[in-house]
């Protein structure tokens, strides 16, 4: 299943970018940055400096402001298409990731036990040159795949560089079976494309837009929501689906709330009326659609009435809905959702979403899912990498057909396992994997087995406390980094650059990837020597000026079709050229060729479902220790039913202990006794309850969900670990 | 001259906070302090809720209790529009503004004088919109002269249905939430 297979890269010539550059780059920011470069002096010292932010993934443009030296404010780059000009609260309140009194400052090296948090802080030299003599040991001894790499985000291109050149193949992210990787196998098996990220989402010009689970508002990915208000403005259909009434909720005509774990009912019982009631695209689906009748007498038991007592959503509701979709087609969005490892069966519930799409015909058409273009800007040309003797080791026994990148999980079973071979190294990049994988127990005692831990964090995270050696990383303000060249509706290039200089010791990704694998023997694959110097290869080989990249922080193509109608070939990479109603691929591994309702474990009696997601100000577990957004909320809460506080004489503001199936407790953690929740849940914002006391800032505020998080559902389909499967009991804090 | 105020559109506004952030970035609010911040109102029991959020600040009002009440004549009225100040040197901290504001939209700096929003004058005085207005990725907020009958805002609550807050206090606040 190859993702990328039928999209388009623009090719770029002077005439596109000529016809590009003419609405952003006349702009008066264009203008002051072009003085700025030309030398002419800021008034009273203040520098504009264009770069695109990292604070979460989303990689918006931006500009931050430097005032007589010091590091003032960040806003939005008015020329980038994702930003539009305006960042999140996240991104607003990046200036306090530079400014974190908790920030490592220097190379680690671990002096006592595993976990003890003692360290010695080294020269960059003599981090290196342990890190290097370990990594020939493992080589000799177990091959160089036994080093494995968790990373995320675009910080880390270049150590996974550095250790392809090296030789492993094991290179994994927990945003993949932890996160969006079930959507994207349910999408690939439909259309034969995922959903991308940023999401294809035509959401500004949605008629009608459906959120499962998805808490725009909440959940900050800025282009969604800044179209999400955009579509609120303009009187679209919002339908929300969730235990939670969440912010978007607030704005829907429809909100159901539905019983935790039962979305595929509700999903069949909807496209059981669009087809019974013949409300689909019947062109569409005749024209696209493989497999339609197979898929018809499948879903053919599904009745709002059936779905009633699964979902608890009324028939009348479900019809209602239904026909509110079918209305507003094809310019009716399901929104493909991005964290969907709920409960095991996630692959096949956003086969559900993308199937439901498909009836609407959406995909590929105006207010549904577009085609994302992106500028193609040739790779830097570097030796081939040396071809492991081993594949990865995620999955020794093949039993997840359908997973499109390696499953993090997966690495640590095999760390642990020793199979299909051992692995004896991580290399960690910006994810605090206490925190991102679930079970807390096994992560520790797959790091047990490990002879070397590397850690490269920008503040003393939970996993660095683990770790044998940490590399104190710059924050994003301070470095470069690879180019932004996201898929989008429009092909654009973002530049980050320095905008102030790290405080202390601490040092770019790139440095630390380059350097490590200079003292590994491998600076054939380092033949740049700064960052600059590869970044200007690659956008000058691509017929742009680096210059004017640097100036303006993003250059923009001109705009090319995302739409069916506007030109895009009406193709589907999959194996039957087809949107894939019916699957022969699942049929063929032993699965449901269409998606099937598996009814949800209840929780026992007094115990709650533990539901968690996002809030707008935080990003993973990795911003609480920044005192701006710190300010802004510096613990979590535990949201409970009113009802259900009430019963309980739990007034808001109570401390309480979640205890799960396994016996383990949480944090003490603040109650939200809220209309806002269904009865049979509880819910907190993911990322609090920091256990690591460098993160001084932080320490022991709030509660982990992940800590909660002892038990997953796996995914027969690609390995995803299905996390909203613990059940909780609250506990009165003493 | 002219007399700003606000209209902010709560079916837009999703509390990202965004607004508060930016303050603070912008003024250098210093930290467990903020010149605006977000409030939520919930009606209905579940599943029938009705939800309105409001990015609330000072609300520069036209019959400000915070300049009648100040004994040193540092909170005071701006000429250039209408806008409700503190002069920090004139200020003595005593604290009878914050006790009069039916808003709680004051607090005392630790450097010891009552602070609030000012509107970013600094901003609006080079023509720009208040910091909060300029970052607030829904475009929920407009600011603006309201004797201006052309105004952005003044269209907008010409248009639009739209409350203040507590306007039994007599203050006639000149921020205005759009429904």
């Amino acid at each position: 299943m190859d993702a990328l297979s039928r999209r388009r890269f623009l090719k770029i010539s002077t005439a596109t970018l000529g016809l590009a550059t003419a609405g952003g780059a006349a702009g008066p920011l264009a203008r002051r940055l072009a003085a700025r470069a030309a030398g002419s002096a800021a008034p009273q010292g203040i520098r504009r400096i264009p770069t695109y932010c990292s604070i979460c993934f989303w990689k918006c443009g931006a500009v931050a402001t430097v005032k007589d030296g010091r590091l003032w404010k960040i806003e939005g780059n008015p020329d980038d298409p994702l930003s539009r000009g305006r960042l999140c609260p996240r991104g607003t309140g990046g200036v306090g990731a530079h400014f974190d009194t908790d920030r490592l400052t220097a190379p680690l090296i671990r002096r006592t036990t595993r976990g003890q948090d003692e360290w010695t802080a080294v020269t960059w030299d003599e981090a290196f040159a342990y890190i290097a003599e370990r990594m020939q040991t493992i080589k000799a001894k177990y091959g160089p795949e036994s080093v494995a790499l968790f990373s995320h985000g675009i910080g880390g291109t270049f150590l996974k560089h550095t250790l392809q050149a090296f030789g492993t193949p094991n290179l994994t992210a927990p945003s993949g079976a932890q996160c969006r990787g079930p959507r994207d196998t349910g999408f690939n098996l439909t259309f034969g494309e995922d959903a991308g990220s940023p999401e294809r989402t035509d959401i500004r010009n949605a008629t009608c837009l459906v959120l499962i689970g998805s808490h725009l508002g909440e959940n900050m990915h800025n282009t969604q929501v800044q179209e999400f208000a955009d579509a609120v403005a303009a009187g679209a259909s919002i339908i929300v689906v969730d235990p939670r009434f969440s912010i978007a909720a607030g704005k829907a005509k429809y909100y159901l709330p539905i019983k935790p774990g039962t979305d595929i009912a509700l999903l069949l019982a909807w496209m059981h009326v669009l087809v019974t009631e013949e409300l689909y695209d019947t062109a569409y689906v005749e024209k696209h659609g493989f497999g339609f009748d197979a898929f018809k007498a499948e879903i053919a038991p599904y009745t709002p009435e059936w779905a009633y007592p699964e979902t608890g959503i009324e028939p009348e509701v479900i019809r209602a809905t239904a026909r509110e979709m079918a209305r507003n087609k094809p310019s009716t969005l399901v929104h493909p959702g991005r964290h969907s490892a709920w409960y095991g069966d996630d692959a096949q519930r956003s086969r559900a979403v993308a199937l439901l799409n498909a009836l609407l015909g959406s995909w590929g058409r105006r207010g549904g899912l577009y085609a994302p273009v992106a500028l193609d800007i040739p790779a830097y040309p570097y030796p081939p990498y040396p071809k492991p003797a081993r594949g990865v080791a995620d999955d020794p026994d093949d039993k997840y057909p359908f997973k499109l990148e390696s499953i993090s999980t997966g690495i640590r079973e095999a760390t642990i396992s020793g199979r299909p071979y051992p692995i004896k190294s991580w290399f960690v990049y910006g994810t605090n994997l206490m925190e991102s994988l679930p079970n807390q127990a096994e992560t520790i005692e797959a790091i047990q087995h490990l002879d070397l831990m590397v850690v490269v964090d920008v503040v003393p995270s939970e996993i660095t406390g683990w770790a044998d050696v940490v590399l104190p990383e710059s924050v994003y303000l301070e470095r470069h980094d690879e180019l932004n060249l996201n898929w989008f509706r429009e092909p654009y290039v973002g530049i980050r650059q320095p905008v102030v200089e790290a405080p202390a010791d601490q040092k770019p990704n790139w440095w630390i990837a380059r350097e490590l694998a200079l003292k590994l023997g491998l600076g054939a694959y380092y033949p740049w020597k700064t960052i600059e110097e590869y970044l200007a290869y690659r956008v000058t080989k691509a017929g742009l000026s680096f210059d004017e990249l640097t100036q303006k922080g993003i250059l923009r193509g001109a705009p090319q079709p995302i739409y069916f109608d506007q030109g895009v070939p009406e193709e589907f990479p999959t194996p039957s050229g087809k949107i894939e109603f019916y699957s022969l691929q699942l049929r063929d591994k032993g699965h449901d060729p269409v998606p099937k309702y598996t009814r949800p474990e209840d929780p026992p009696p007094g115990a709650f479902r533990l539901l968690f997601g996002r809030a707008p100000v935080h990003t993973f577990s990795r911003t609480q220790t920044n005192p701006i957004l710190d300010d802004m909320m510096h613990e979590n809460e535990v949201w409970v039913n009113a009802g259900v506080a009430a019963r309980y004489g739990l007034a808001s503001g109570t401390y309480v202990r979640l205890k799960n199936q396994d016996g383990v407790v949480s944090n003490r953690v603040k109650v939200k006794a809220t209309e806002r929740i269904r009865p049979d849940c509880v819910y907190m914002v993911h990322g609090f309850g920091h256990t690591a006391r460098r993160l001084t800032r932080t320490y022991l505020a709030g509660a982990s969900d992940s800590r909660l998080i002892t038990r997953v559902k796996v995914d027969p389909l690609m390995g995803g670990t299905g996390m909203n499967v613990n059940f909780v009991t609250l506990e009165l804090e003493a | 001259m002219a007399r700003f105020g606000m209209a902010l559109d709560t079916t837009k506004c999703v509390g990202c906070m965004d607004c508060v952030v930016a303050c603070k970035t912008e003024n250098q609010v210093p930290e467990g302090f903020n010149r605006d911040w977000i409030a939520y109102q919930t009606d209905g029991l579940y599943p029938t809720l009705h939800m309105e959020i409001r990015s609330e600040r000072c609300n520069h009002c036209d019959q400000p209790p915070c300049v009648e009440c100040c004994p040193t004549g540092a909170s005071h009225v701006e000429d250039f529009g209408k806008i409700v100040l503190v002069t920090e040197n004139e200020c003595i901290g005593c604290k009878a503004c914050v006790a009069s504001c039916p808003y709680e939209a004051r607090f005392i700096n630790p450097k010891g004088y009552a602070d609030k929003c000012t509107f970013c004058n600094h901003r609006v005085e080079q023509g720009l919109d208040p910091a909060c207005v300029s970052v607030c990725p829904t475009h929920c907020m407009t600011f603006g002269d309201l004797d201006d009958p052309q105004s952005a805002v003044s269209r907008q609550l010409a248009a639009r249905r739209h409350h203040a807050l507590k306007p039994d206090a007599g203050t006639e606040p000149r921020i205005f939430y759009l429904t």
